[in-house]
């Protein structure tokens, strides 16, 4: 096997006296697409700013391509596409000409970027926005210019942190269809995301990741099957009255998570555990069988909710 | 991956792909900027040649001025000022965006380029653009017969080197500041006001008390003002005085250029 793209050993970043990263270690290998996934404040995005070898940090190493991000930062970026959480388009300018500038900032020639944009505006699918001025443009679109922005100078790497934040459902779809895309084409994706669905759609693998430190790690259907039961059945009896029937459910399943206004009980069949529920004479006012997903696994890692 | 990425020639030429971009948005308000460019020399030419200008010399002829027509006598520091105001707009609100309402810094950062190519890039086209104005505003005063063709030519450069040194330095404060809501205030009110009234621009700075004398010597102002009064005509400046103006406006350009590339490597990588 060849050497991984990225290696991580023993990272850690502090801010005065906060340690955002916490020793934090992982590899990414070509072609593989990589997921950070924690809650805010979990120190993705810190991650993601050293990885772009634009931050510093404050012990362990780093390697991308073999090289020192902190040390050879102009070299390394030459490989890399970042997404940035949030749009830093230049929204004076069109569609076009963010893709240009952006490609000279490769120091790549004018007759190539101009090739480009053609195949990157396919890609987005704003062939029809093309001399629109960016600012005019919805947060879909832009979204999907940020993203053909960074693939402007082909890179080994795109970077994307917490690419579909803040969309509607449709232009997540559109997004995830897009970066399925590229990874099909062996670009290789390192991504951070707090939706649990976007690991799984996009990911070979991920790290679980919560204040600063990883919590788990291996494919999204490897993390469910070590960490939570196949299927999961959600009662409510009502805010009030969930306490009240809990020990009584803790003892039919494998394990049980008491949340604020449902409770999630794991088990192998949750049709049937329903039906044992309701012929004890206990009526949840809904009731519902759902698959495990990296959201259990986040719960029973952490004892908490992914997003708050 | 094999598209041309010369990353030893981006390490050479960043800065003017910083700077061409920037041009680039600066041109989308080209319209603007030219009315802005004309218009305002304009309105000084008038109020002044037509207006102060005569009142002064009726009551005072021009022995207050060495023997110069009011209006000459202002001219240089008008140009100067014009420039200072040019750089420093497109040294600060760039800035300011680049590193907070847009990000746009943090973009050209991701790639190859480099925080000081960013400064460099940025600082290279407000300079850039205020040629533009200057040269406009130096034609305007041979179309009003306020100066002579001639070394009076060396007005433009003394006048982009004032807005130089002085858009350096508030390029630095530019990228220090997280929040901008009063900086425009205080700079405006408390530096550029006191700077274009008590920098010898409208009377000699002899003229004033020797308390008040000071803001003059460290107001980029007053320097590029006696320079260019000594290129627009016999003004009479020592050489040793044209030393020490030159040698100010530059020091006061390297300090500034020096602080804003640290402060945007620094602001950068945080």
């Amino acid at each position: 096997m060849s050497n991984p793209l990225i290696c991580v050993r023993g990272l850690t970043k502090k801010f005065g006296d906060l340690t955002a990263v916490d020793g934090v270690s992982f590899e990414v290998a070509k072609g593989e697409s990589f997921g950070l996934l924690g809650p805010n404040g979990a120190g993705k995005s810190t991650i993601m700013r050293i990885l772009a070898a634009t931050s510093t940090r404050t012990s362990g190493t780093v390697e991308i391509l073999d090289k020192d991000p902190e040390k050879f930062g102009p070299l390394v970026r030459a490989h890399l596409g970042v997404v940035p959480q949030q749009d830093n388009l230049d929204g004076e300018l069109t569609v076009s000409e963010n893709l240009f500038i952006y490609g000279r900032y490769f120091g790549l020639s004018k007759k190539f970027i101009n090739n480009k944009i053609e195949e990157l505006l396919v890609f987005a699918q704003l062939e029809e926005k093309r001399d629109v001025k960016v600012e005019a443009l919805s947060g879909g679109m832009k979204r999907r210019l940020t993203i053909a922005r960074g693939l402007v100078s082909e890179p080994d790497i795109l970077l994307l942190d917490e690419p579909t934040t803040g969309l509607d459902p449709q232009a997540r779809h559109i997004l995830w269809d897009r970066l399925f895309r590229l990874k099909e084409q062996g670009v290789t994706l390192v991504l951070t995301t707090h939706f649990m669905d976007e690991a799984e759609q996009l990911c070979d693998r991920i790290v679980v990741m919560d204040k600063g430190s990883i919590m788990a790690h291996g494919s999204p259907a490897g993390l469910i099957k070590e960490y939570s039961s196949k299927e999961v059945l959600e009662v409510r009896f009502g805010s009030d009255r969930n306490a009240e029937f809990a020990p009584v459910l803790a003892k039919m399943c494998e394990r049980m998570e008491t949340l604020p206004d449902r409770i999630l009980m794991y088990a192998e069949d949750g049709e049937k555990l329903l039906e044992q529920i309701t012929a004890l004479e206990l009526h949840p006012t809904t009731s519902l069988v759902r698959r495990s997903s990296l959201e259990d696994v986040f719960l029973r890692l952490t004892g908490r909710t992914l997003i708050e | 991956m094999n598209v041309g990425i010369d990353v030893p020639r981006i390490a050479r030429f960043g800065a003017l792909y910083i700077a061409a971009a920037r041009l680039r948005s600066i041109l989308k308000w080209k319209t603007i900027i030219a009315a802005v460019d004309i218009g305002n020399p304009l309105f000084y030419l008038i109020a002044v040649g037509i207006g102060i200008g005569v009142l002064v010399q009726n009551h005072s002829g021009t022995s207050g001025t060495g023997g110069i027509k009011y209006i000459a006598f202002i001219a240089p520091a008008l140009l100067a000022n014009s420039a200072i105001t040019g750089v420093m707009d497109e040294c600060v609100f760039p800035v300011i965006e680049g590193f907070k309402w847009r990000k746009l810094f943090y973009a050209q950062n991701a790639t190859p380029i480099t925080g000081k190519q960013i400064a460099i890039g940025v600082y290279l086209a407000a300079l850039s653009r205020t040629v533009f104005s200057v040269v406009i505003y130096y034609l305007l005063l041979l179309a009003f017969n306020v100066i002579d063709f001639g070394i009076s030519l060396l007005m433009i450069p003394i006048a982009i080197m004032a807005g130089g040194s002085f858009g350096a330095v508030m390029m630095y404060f530019a990228a220090k500041i997280e929040k901008e809501d009063y900086f425009f205030n205080v700079i405006g009110r408390l530096v550029i006001m006191p700077m274009f009234l008590f920098s010898g621009t409208f009377f000699p700075l002899s003229l004033m008390p020797i308390y008040l004398q000071p803001i003059g010597w460290i107001s980029p102002l007053w320097h590029a003002t006696e320079l260019g009064r000594e290129a627009a005509f016999d003004y009479g400046i020592s050489p040793l005085m044209i030393a020490i103006h030159l040698i100010f406006l530059s020091a006061m350009a390297v300090t500034g250029l020096v602080l804003s590339i640290r402060q945007f490597e620094r602001r950068l990588a945080k």
